[in-house]
């Protein structure tokens, strides 16, 4: 019988030969991830159960990425990553990037994929619901809760529900006033925030397999926003060039039977598609960028494992070069490689850190920072009844800090532009 | 082993209430595996629910009062797609800590369902009928776990709850390490 890549996965980490949606299988897990806001828990939940002595099935296949509260004065917010440095001591972990050293990496999903970590066919699982990015590189990669993790940490294995899959199509090149962010919010502003829950979505055609690996790690990180088990993306030619540079680890491309059954299918044409934000306070609140243009804004803010990326700063570079913003800022690269690449990458000669900086934005180190609202002294976070623009996952009430503060998601080109009128504006208005 | 009955006021809320609503990311950095730290989220639970939704329709029923521990109500009632947003186990510990050992919703979100029958902290029950307008915050309500039943005490009326199905024997074994070890899969 045939299989989409998300059951082939399933079943091949489950001893089984075929598995079909609906159906409970416990699977052996390759990679395990936890970051300092669910690390101590996971922790203290492993230990509790398997013993204070007890040691995690395979130090290799535990990666443990601080990222959320690192830049802040809170103390507890320290104390968590000295759980995290105790625990990685005691157990001799090797894949640990510790605050402070020449390891610090910055955004977990983003980490995992520079440090090698996320590769085709495996099966990854993470303290944080954004770990569906990693689908981006063909692998079953979901979200889970410190129990779940714990459990991993001890056995190795969980047991999951095999979702049915939903496929999304995007047939033709992306225009250069969209970006993939356009396409996932288009997608959710669609099915809306429930809209896959307990699925699998898959994304293909032209459109897709034309997009660099950054922009398919977009597509897939927003998939839990439609409330989607897994994102995933077959690999091809992109995704193995950059898994190889990233890991010498063996792996085992999965791709589509030819005739596997999908739960639904949408097919898009991306010459349809325009720019659109996500208005408050839900990602499928969607409105083309067009019909709320002129909307006012206090804030802009570029960052997160979703925006963060270098992609991500190259295209609100293009917009932003040579002018000024008109509010204020934050420009917060995910991981450290984005930060030193901010100085690499050129647009006409000129850094995008020299872009950025002359632009008047606000530069931050490596963090999930704002995103998150977090500690009250986070760099960016919304403390009062602020308008932002952000090219973050999620504008919940109170996501980015206070409950009376207003979020629109949207591209880097649509935050760019944005910022430097300081209302909401389309990036076809500003080239 | 289950109880069979858990009764107590209803408290109410909308659709989607996410887990940023249910316990805000500045409250993250207690830890849950400390004791002393872990009430911390009771006091703080649904503490991000905007005003206006408070225990909807006049939306300014606070869940937690001020410079309590824990809540008065007993039942927690949402609409759809109850959960949703971050795989903070924090959230249902959150609902937990401040005395809840159940939740209604119309459906969740798959993270937040997986953390409370895994943790062993909530018994998730789906509605059939859309019960967040059908019930008020503060009304006298009963969960029967045995007959899948939700009494209102304060109108008399019954409703049938959707049975427990797959998540049934972790429930009962309490959470997912005892159902593992019942079953034979860790020793």
């Amino acid at each position: 019988m045939a299989m989409t890549i998300t059951e082939k996965i399933l079943a091949q980490h489950s001893g089984k030969s075929r598995v079909e949606p609906g159906e409970n299988i416990w699977v052996d897990v390759d990679v395990l991830m936890t970051h300092d806001v669910c690390g101590p828990g996971t922790i203290g939940i492993f230990k509790e159960h398997f013993g204070k002595t007890a040691k995690v099935w395979d130090k290799q296949k535990v990666v443990i990425i601080p990222d959320h509260y690192i830049f802040t004065a809170d103390e507890k917010a320290h104390r968590n990553v000295d759980i995290l440095r105790d625990f990685v001591k005691e157990q001799s972990l090797p894949n640990y990037y510790d605050v402070g050293t020449e390891k610090y990496k910055g955004v977990c999903h983003i980490a995992l994929a520079e440090e090698g970590h996320t590769r085709p066919g495996e099966i990854l699982l993470g303290t944080d619901s954004h770990t569906c990015t990693a689908g981006a590189f063909g692998e079953f990669a979901t979200g889970i809760g410190n129990t779940d993790a714990g459990f991993v940490l001890g056995t190795g294995k969980t047991w999951l529900k095999v979702p049915p899959t939903m496929r999304f199509v995007f047939e033709g090149k992306l225009p250069p006033y969209l970006m993939a962010k356009d396409l996932i919010l288009t997608i959710i502003g669609e099915i809306g925030v429930d809209g896959a829950t307990y699925r699998a979505m898959e994304f293909a055609g032209e459109g897709v397999h034309g997009l660099n690996i950054e922009e398919r790690m977009t597509l897939c990180n927003m998939v839990i926003e439609a409330g989607g088990k897994n994102g995933i993306i077959e690999p091809d030619k992109v995704t193995l060039d950059f898994v190889k540079s990233r890991t010498d680890k063996p792996f085992e491309v999965v791709k589509n039977d030819p005739d596997a059954k999908y739960f639904y299918e949408r097919v898009f044409d991306l010459k349809d598609l325009e720019p659109v934000v996500a208005k408050p306070h839900s990602p499928d609140n969607k409105a083309s960028v067009r019909e709320v243009a002129g909307t006012r804004l206090d804030r802009a803010y570029i960052g997160s494992c979703t925006g963060g990326k270098i992609t991500d700063f190259i295209a609100a570079a293009r917009i932003l070069k040579g002018r000024q913003v008109k509010i204020d800022t934050f420009v917060v690269p995910a991981t450290t490689e984005v930060a030193c690449k901010l100085n690499e990458v050129k647009i006409d000669g000129k850094s995008l850190m020299d872009i950025f900086k002359e632009a008047g934005t606000v530069i931050g180190p490596a963090t999930c920072g704002a995103c998150l609202g977090g500690p009250i002294d986070t760099l960016g976070r919304l403390n009062k009844s602020e308008v932002c623009i952000s090219t973050t996952n999620r504008n919940f009430p109170g996501r980015m800090g206070s409950k009376s503060s207003q979020v629109y998601l949207a591209s880097p080109l649509t935050v760019a532009a944005s910022a430097i009128s300081g209302k909401i504006t389309d990036p076809r208005d500003c080239v | 082993m289950i109880k069979e009955k858990i009764s107590g006021k209803a408290y109410i809320l909308g659709d989607d209430i996410d887990t940023d609503q249910i316990i805000p990311a500045q409250y993250l950095t207690y830890n849950p595996a400390n004791a002393e730290e872990r009430k911390m989220f009771g006091k703080y639970a649904l503490i991000g629910v905007p005003e206006g939704k408070q225990g909807l329709p006049g939306g300014r029923t606070p869940f937690v009062t001020d410079g309590a521990m824990q809540s008065e109500f007993k039942v927690v009632i949402g609409g759809k797609n109850f959960g949703c947003g971050s795989s903070r186990e924090h959230a249902p510990l959150a609902i937990r800590e401040a005395g809840v050992e159940i939740v209604i919703a119309e459906f969740y979100a798959r993270i937040f369902f997986r953390n409370c029958v895994n943790g062993g902290y909530l018994i998730p029950y789906e509605s059939k009928d859309r019960l967040s307008e059908i019930i008020k915050t503060g009304e006298e309500v009963e969960v029967d776990i045995k007959h899948n039943l939700l009494r209102n005490h304060t109108t008399g009326k019954v409703y049938e709850l959707k049975p427990l199905g797959d998540i049934l024997p972790i429930i009962e074994a309490g959470d997912v390490f005892k159902y593992a070890k019942k079953s034979g899969i860790i020793g």
